[in-house]
């Protein structure tokens, strides 16, 4: 269980038991030449993990590669036992992690980080933003909220309709919104200019994706009034809190991505 | 049974690892993946008299088997350290060492002074050596003159054991280890990082938001224990050796290399539990050689 400490006003610490261990890869499926999903499969039963939460992946044999790599947590499936992280090739990290095969066994420290908060009323009208490999802990935040009752909506961008990924997954838990930059699917445009932010009026939203995107939902929420919450990403040496590398501006000065956040209020970032 | 406690100056370690300042956070931040008792002893991050926000973002660049970092001191004050950390970590049954950094001589004998008081802080690790601070810090450790002072002013008023981090930022590392020594040093730890830089050659810019920064991880290794062995050979008091180490094989050679204990940083955050299997590591290398204490095999390299 997790035990979740309310440290100040401001920020909610999460303090959850954190493993190391060695997973098996189930399956490396090629989603298009930039991104992959890892199913990943544990002897033991997972524990339990939040959306919002990551895990630093460690990367074996790559000669440029030191440290581990965080990646968020894109779905967890605790019947099958199953652990999901959707990848973005980025650099020679990710590029190695996008050759295992199945049966490989991947070392991962997890959960890490905090969650997202859930709204009390459950009529809320939620929306779910993700732009690029920031969709990957909108499907396990949409599938958290659908099965404890919530009506969710995702709004999701890409360059194009090759970058539109998991589509499918996101339809089980609500209606999906599309933008595509060429208009190749959905509606033209960035996730920002979509209609459904003009012609309906949401209670909550939760982004994650390139940093311009984030800070133009910001914008959007301050001025309607909306509770915005945003999952940030650093570059990160443990993950854990104690390299203090990680760090974003804050109201109350310099707090970790890894322990304060990375899920964050708009309203505690200095952006 | 092999014997792997190791004496330094005044105190006695249960073994010779211990965990290198500002990679182990305060200890508590690695309890769910070992048991922080097995270990010789924890060095907590780098405590300076008034709170710190350190360096803007970004202050990491991973490097090629290593990484350069400018986290600039972060760290809530001392005062906030003895109300709110020091309750927390006091029983932990290991050697707890703070590491004390400061922008004058004032902040650091007023540090040192406060600390002191702490019955469970054995000792302080002094920092004469951070790369990422403007004033003070390494401007302290790279002349034998201003670290001698340091040292000397904080002896004044700090009884316990005085472990003094070195920078190998010097053109003579052993100098400035007579120097403190000569001062009242009751140990030397060496080395801190090392200056580096990295461009991003697409935005012609550096990396670090503080253009430069210290260098950590296996790269330095054989810089690190190259000045180990040195200043093992210039002073008596005992040096505590770090620089790279990833595993036993390499805190082997450092004890080799002269150095009575070894101190693990950076490799804490690819494997959290490295300091333990560098224990473990060390104690099978002793059975192995038939050895009966870490002390047969200290600072016996054979040339």
């Amino acid at each position: 269980m997790a035990l979740v400490l309310f440290i100040s006003v401001n920020y909610t610490l999460i303090i959850m038991k954190k493993f190391i261990s060695d997973l098996i890869v189930k399956k490396n499926i090629v989603l298009n030449d930039q991104y992959f999903l890892l199913v990943l499969e544990s002897h033991d039963p997972l524990p339990e993990m939040l959306p919002g939460q990551f895990v630093e992946v460690k990367v074996d044999n790559s000669s440029t590669t030191f440290l581990r790599r965080p990646i968020s947590i894109n779905f967890v499936d605790y019947h099958k036992n199953e652990l999901w992280l959707l990848i973005q090739v980025v650099g020679d990290g990710t590029r190695k992690l996008s050759t295992l095969q199945s049966g490989d066994l991947l070392n991962i420290i997890f959960p890490l980080g905090n969650t997202f908060t859930v709204p009390e009323n459950k009529q809320a009208n939620i929306l779910l933003i993700g732009g690029g490999v920031g969709i990957a802990p909108m499907l396990f935040l949409g599938s958290y909220l659908n099965d404890r009752g919530y009506q969710c909506k995702f709004l999701l961008g890409g360059r194009s309709a090759s970058n539109l990924l998991q589509l499918e997954e996101f339809s089980k838990y609500g209606i999906v919104y599309t933008t595509t930059e060429d208009g190749s699917y959905g509606e033209k445009g960035f996730v920002t200019q979509h209609s459904a932010l003009s012609n309906e009026k949401f209670d909550m939203i939760y982004t994650c994706g390139p940093t311009p995107m984030m800070k133009a939902i910001s914008a959007y929420a301050l001025q309607k009034n909306i509770t915005c919450e945003v999952s940030l990403e650093n570059t990160m040496a443990c993950g854990f809190g104690a390299c203090l590398c990680c760090v974003t501006d804050s109201i109350d000065g310099h707090v970790c991505v890894c322990t304060e956040g990375p899920v964050f209020n708009i309203t505690k970032l200095k952006w | 049974m092999v014997d792997l406690s190791v004496q330094l100056g005044k105190i006695q370690l249960k073994n010779p690892v211990i965990t290198a300042s500002g990679t182990f956070g305060y200890g508590t931040e690695y309890s769910d993946f070992m048991d922080l008792s097995r270990i010789g002893g924890i060095i907590v991050k780098g405590t300076t008299l008034r709170e710190r926000q350190g360096n803007p973002y970004p202050r990491m660049a991973e490097t090629p088997s290593g990484m350069l970092n400018a986290v600039g001191l972060q760290n809530k004050g001392v005062d906030y350290f003895i109300k709110h950390i020091y309750p927390g970590i006091k029983d932990i049954n290991t050697s707890i060492f703070v590491n004390v950094s400061g922008s004058t001589i004032e902040d650091y004998i007023q540090t040192a002074e406060k600390l002191n008081e702490l019955e469970a802080i054995p000792g302080i690790e002094l920092n004469i050596s951070c790369p990422n601070v403007k004033e003070g810090g390494m401007a302290f450790g790279t002349s034998c003159l201003s670290a001698a002072q340091v040292v000397r002013s904080v002896r004044s008023v700090y009884k316990k054991e005085l472990m003094v981090k070195l920078s190998p930022n010097v053109t003579s590392i052993s100098e400035i280890a007579l120097a403190v020594e000569a001062e009242g040093a009751d140990s030397v730890s060496l080395i801190n990082t090392l200056l580096g830089m990295a461009i991003d050659a697409e935005r012609r810019k550096p990396i670090l938001s503080t253009v430069t920064g210290g260098l950590s991880g296996p790269a330095v290794k054989p810089v690190a224990l190259c000045m180990v062995w040195q200043v093992a050979k210039a002073v008596k008091i005992p040096v505590i050796g770090m620089g790279g180490i990833m595993n036993a094989q390499d805190a082997l050679e450092f004890i080799i290399a002269g150095a009575t204990a070894v101190q693990i940083g950076t490799a804490n955050f690819i494997d959290p539990t490295i300091s333990v299997k560098v224990l473990e590591g060390i104690e099978d290398y002793l059975i192995r050689h038939q050895f009966t204490s870490i002390k047969d095999i200290t600072g016996s390299i054979q040339l």
